[in-house]
């Protein structure tokens, strides 16, 4: 994920010092990892560096130096691109859960891979459960339905897999002893 | 404490086995999903359970008394009473407003129509279709009719809702509405949910999930105990 292009997004809503950025970035993506102020900063260095963004002042308090950073016209523009650039679908098959299997099958036999397969769905399941439990509570925001829905779709999709897989498991095991 | 029960259920529809010896329990309050490949049992086992099929073997008892040998007029009762019932579709009364169509089991329950008329609107405004408490269904969207639907199941305030694939002819978001209102009201009135379907997604509204394979409860929950050889492509 390009944090380059978030910390953009967050200043093209309005001047804004790293505190705030690293604040508005976790309330917006409430359920990705949370920012680390350090990589703010270091950001924010490698944005006004490439002119991206530019310094509009200091606001100096009792703590830390706050310094307001403002998106410049060539930020803006680096922004647009980004946003009307479609992200390419993965081109590779390329998963732990997929591999796993797969040497499961190669360097063990079918009930490891099986139990494998279990395991690893009860874990996919209680997680799709935690999710669909933020996502129904009564004072949920959109920001956290939106978060929980692109992780639940996700889990659903490998759920989907791993049933399916399981179904298969003793066939593939042939193909690949063959 | 254990409401519902199912021991050693067996079901056939002429030669084709449908359950095959289940055995289930449902507490008070708790969204049980009854999950499963096409043809494994679990909407025979829902209607068991409601109290729609009796079994061929075995028992089904609702606060420790058996439901499977009452009667039809009895077993109604308890449905008309204890019990909400919710499809995939069509159960709305194409004639009928929607919170005519809600108000109906008060009706039938004997209460007075305006007092039934009240109260359907009531649920119609908690899931949010207040606005088309005059329309007919034909009038209606299909999750706007789902969620008349789920009001009408939820108006004689059931100790059990089954819900059968309520969520099987609507569209993602549609589907999502009606399972967050479901979910939200039975856990606010500690309403028992059964809850069958056949998508992961929407098992994970629940709070257990139950698996069917070919009749009878999966002990692994995902098909461990598949035989080695064979298994379909």
């Amino acid at each position: 994920m390009s944090t380059s292009h978030l910390l953009l997004g967050l200043l093209a809503a309005g001047n804004r010092h790293g505190y705030e950025l690293k604040r508005a970035h976790d309330s917006r993506l409430p359920r990705a990892r949370p920012l680390a102020f350090g990589q703010v900063y270091a950001t924010l260095n490698r944005l006004a560096r490439d002119g991206l963004v530019a310094a509009i002042g200091q606001e100096r308090e009792a703590g830390p130096d706050r310094t307001a950073y403002a998106l410049t016209a060539r930020g803006r523009q680096e922004l647009d691109q980004w946003l009307a650039t479609v992200e390419p679908p993965a081109p590779y098959v390329a998963s732990t859960l997929f591999a796993k299997v797969v040497v499961a099958l190669l360097a063990a036999d079918v009930d490891t891979a099986r139990s494998y397969l279990v395991a690893q769905a009860r874990a996919h399941t209680d997680r799709l459960r935690e999710l669909t439990t933020v996502k129904t509570a009564p004072s949920v925001t959109l920001d956290d339905v939106v978060a929980a829905d692109y992780a639940i779709a996700h889990l659903d999709a490998d759920l989907r897999w791993l049933r399916t897989t399981l179904e298969r498991v003793a066939d593939w095991h042939r193909e690949v002893r063959s | 404490m254990t409401d519902l029960q199912a021991r050693g259920v067996v079901k056939a529809y002429g030669p084709t086995p449908a359950l095959r010896g289940v055995t289930l329990d449902v507490a008070e309050g708790e969204i049980v999903a009854v999950t499963g490949p096409s043809g494994c049992g679990k909407s025979t086992l829902l209607h068991c359970l409601a109290g729609i099929l009796r079994p061929d073997a075995g028992q089904v008892t609702w606060r420790g008394q058996r439901i499977d040998t009452w009667s039809e007029a009895a077993r109604s009762k308890l449905r008309r009473t204890e019990f909400g019932v919710l499809f995939q579709f069509g159960q709305l009364v194409a004639e009928l407003t929607a919170a005519e169509n809600v108000a109906l089991p008060l009706l039938l329950a004997g209460t007075g129509r305006r007092e039934a008329r009240t109260a359907a609107l009531g649920w119609l405004e908690r899931l949010d279709v207040a606005d088309v408490a005059d329309a007919r269904p034909g009038e209606m969207s299909g999750g706007q009719q789902q969620r008349c639907a789920l009001a009408r199941a939820l108006v004689t305030e059931p100790r059990v809702l089954f819900a059968d694939e309520p969520t099987g002819a609507l569209d993602t978001l549609a589907g999502e509405q009606v399972l967050t209102h479901l979910v939200r009201l039975a856990r606010q009135q500690r309403t028992s949910v059964v809850l069958v379907t056949h998508e992961p997604r929407i098992a994970g509204y629940a709070d257990r999930e139950v698996m069917l394979r070919d009749g009878v409860v999966d002990a692994t929950g995902l098909g461990l105990d598949l035989p080695i050889v064979g298994g379909g492509r």
